[in-house]
């Protein structure tokens, strides 16, 4: 059995605005194993970015971590100073920002940059050495070499999201979070980036935590798959239990949406209602006003995340049994 | 669609970028971004641009709105009867451009002032069109907001960028786009970020204003299903170059161009018991840089034969129905 390196338990993370307190990260919990990979889905502000960030603490200023703990490798980050954080950034974890296109910075040659990290976090290379690993790492990620020496303006919007997933794979981290790493691939290069991540993971035993909105992507990519809603943790299985016996409704939901390129055209569907505003989180369950099998019981108090049998963990209070 | 009939018509576009320009120093060579362009929009109608990356979908936008200069080509636009040559415009006219055309960014990360709330960003065209008092301007962008899934408005119109998730920064920028009611809009991977249920909601509202106020959309996406639900013509791009183009459902159902075989064979499934078959292209890196004169899908194309290698990029030609394809092998 792979060793469990990643712990998260009751993790909760607030934004303080003006207007109140953005509930963003409601008493997450999950575990990672050594090569193993989560996908993380779910709506457009339910959290997704927000637990990313979480677990390196790399947060907004308005961002507090209000209680739980993640372990890596034994380690709470959550009482860790920013000093003590840092030596685990890049080396054990880095990390693909969902604002990836625009986290290069725009005044060096892209390159350089990446030779800087690997200056920076692992000290051992010649410039020469350094160049060579950068090729190797652009040919990982489907960029020709000759662009190493080029600004980030003058990438596209896909080959700067490359060029930051080989940033991401320089140091040979032991867990790479990739947030919406291929929102502007097209699907050839997407494919074959996410055969070479799968390759790495299996090759060093790398693990990953991968976000995307795509749930085709994260069904290519995951051993496991985590659903979020409204800055819950709804659901969690193997990938195979998600995609075929969702168990919360909103997952049910989720996986009945989703539109086909080449099979009959169907009618797109929506949810029901409103996407939730964090401000004002619901009551009970998160999910009951959009919730075709709410009851009382679900508006007035929280189901509790548990195990369903095997390991296939939900949040429901009517959990649904259903073949997709 | 006759030409005069079109509302844009851009004809043989080309951007080339330097490269290794210098300080007196001439360029030794170029990345051939977009290279000799055709294709026309018809009022109401919404053109998918897909391709790979890096093949000049972005650059064709940006030419579009001005953004960046044209090297060689012109794009016509026609606005209530008034053809404009988009490259040449008077000052007069700019005001009317301005008022008429609208991009989407495909990075809502840069696009967004960060300095800027909500609600100047959104309002930001109509102040400069000096279009309503502020309370007309409230109430559009809070229209807006609503119609884009940010609700209540109140609770997000103070917000500034960098407190909003990246769906919902795609979200504004979509909102600011759409809050002067343009005539024509250019939609760069507008809703990557969000997930199946906002994103319909989403196309479903440009969709409704593309029948209800007959705006006209530039479409470029990676997601072939949205292109397929969203535009009614499609164009496949590959290193600058239109290679396949035809009615949508035309051409997803009966690709004719290798790159766009490939281009559909990849797709992914989402169900993980799936195991896909290996795409049919070589794998390889696509250089735009000063390409020599074949077929550009030459190095990867499990077609390609002599005729590929001895002739120039092959002309987008009608096999039939409007379905154009650029290849000798078909
Ligand atoms: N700095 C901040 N201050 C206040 N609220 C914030 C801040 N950052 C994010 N939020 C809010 O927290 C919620 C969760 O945001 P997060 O970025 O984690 O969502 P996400 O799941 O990654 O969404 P997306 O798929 O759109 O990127 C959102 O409702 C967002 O508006
Ligand atoms: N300002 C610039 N200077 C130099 N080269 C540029 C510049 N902008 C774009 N390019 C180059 O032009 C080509 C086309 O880029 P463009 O951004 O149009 O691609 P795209 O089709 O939008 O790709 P993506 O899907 O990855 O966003 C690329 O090779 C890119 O490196
Ligand atoms: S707890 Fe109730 S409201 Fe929530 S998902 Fe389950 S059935 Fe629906
Ligand atoms: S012209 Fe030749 S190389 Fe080009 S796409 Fe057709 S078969 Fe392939
Ligand atoms: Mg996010
Ligand atoms: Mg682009």
């Amino acid at each position: 059995m792979s060793e469990t390196i990643l712990r998260v338990e009751n993790l909760t993370m607030h934004y303080t605005t003006r207007a109140g307190i953005v509930s963003a990260v409601d008493d997450v919990s999950f575990t990672l194993d050594e090569g193993e990979s989560l996908g993380l889905v779910g709506e457009s502000g339910c959290g997704k970015t927000s637990v990313a960030n979480s677990l390196l603490k790399l947060l907004a200023d308005n961002a507090v971590i209000k209680g739980g703990q993640i372990r890596f490798k034994g380690t709470d980050f959550v009482p860790l100073s920013e000093e003590e954080m840092r030596p685990y950034r890049w080396r054990n974890i880095s990390m693909v920002f969902q604002a990836a296109m625009n986290s290069l910075n725009p005044v060096y040659r892209v390159g350089d940059q990446i030779i800087e990290a690997l200056e920076t976090h692992l000290g051992l290379y010649s410039h020469a050495q350094a160049r060579q690993r950068v090729t190797e790492l652009f040919t990982m990620v489907g960029l020709d070499p000759a662009l190493m020496d080029q600004y980030p303006h003058e990438y596209s919007g896909g080959m700067r999201q490359r060029a930051v997933i080989a940033m991401a794979l320089s140091c040979n981290p032991d867990l790479v979070i990739a947030d919406e790493p291929t929102t502007a691939l097209d699907v050839i290069v997407q494919d074959a980036l996410l055969r070479q991540l799968k390759t790495l993971q299996e090759m060093i035993g790398m693990s990953m935590i991968y976000i995307s909105h795509d749930i085709a992507v994260i069904a290519e990519v995951s051993d496991r798959i985590g659903v979020m809603y409204a800055g819950k943790l709804v659901e969690l299985a193997s990938a195979d239990e998600i995609f075929h016996h969702p168990v919360h409704p909103y997952t049910v939901a989720l996986m009945s949406a989703f539109p086909s390129v080449t099979g009959p055209k169907r009618e797109l569907q929506t949810l029901a209602g409103e996407p939730p505003n964090l401000l004002y989180p619901p009551s009970g369950c998160r999910f009951h006003p959009r919730c075709p099998f709410a009851t009382e019981i679900c508006r007035q108090q929280e189901p509790e995340f548990k195990d369903h049998g095997g390991g296939h963990y939900a949040a429901c209070w009517h959990p649904q049994e259903v073949t997709v | 669609m006759t030409s005069s009939e079109a509302l844009v018509r851009v004809e043989g576009l080309r951007k080339l970028f330097p490269l290794n320009a210098g300080f007196l120093r001439a360029p030794t060579s170029f990345i051939h971004a977009v290279d000799g362009l055709d294709f026309a929009i018809a009022p109401g109608e919404s053109l998918g641009l897909v391709g790979e990356s890096g093949s000049g979908k972005t650059t064709t936008g940006k030419l579009l709105v001005r953004l960046l200069d044209i090297t060689a080509g012109h794009v016509f636009m026609q606005f209530d009867g008034q053809v404009l040559d988009v490259a040449r415009l008077q000052r007069s006219d700019s005001k009317t451009f301005r008022r008429k055309v609208q991009m989407i960014f495909q990075d809502p990360y840069e696009s967004l002032n960060p300095r800027r709330t909500i609600f100047d960003t959104i309002a930001e065209p109509l102040q400069v069109q000096n279009i309503g008092n502020v309370l007309d301007q409230q109430e559009r962008v809070a229209e807006l907001l609503n119609l884009v899934g940010l609700s209540p408005p109140s609770t997000y119109l103070f917000r500034f960028p960098h407190e909003l998730s990246g769906g919902q920064r795609q979200r504004v920028a979509i909102a600011r786009a759409l809050v002067i009611n343009p005539a024509f809009v250019i939609a760069d991977e507008p809703t990557s970020m969000l997930d199946v249920s906002i994103r319909t909601s989403i196309m479903q509202l440009m969709q409704n204003l593309g029948t209800q106020l007959g705006v006209t959309y530039l479409y470029i996406t990676h997601d072939l299903a949205v292109a397929r639900y969203m535009s009614t013509r499609l164009a496949v791009m590959y290193l600058g170059k239109i290679v396949e183009m035809g009615a949508t459902e035309e051409v997803l159902q009966r690709p004719q161009h290798p790159y766009t075989k490939a281009l559909l064979s990849a797709v992914p499934v989402p169900d993980p018991r799936w195991t896909r078959t290996p795409v049919e292209i070589k794998g390889g890196i696509s250089k735009p840089i000063d390409p020599v004169p074949r077929c550009r899908f030459y190095d990867r194309c499990p077609l390609a034969a002599k005729v590929c290698e001895d002739n120039d990029h092959p002309p987008l030609e009608d096999k039939g129905s409007e379905h154009y394809v650029a290849c000798y092998r078909v």
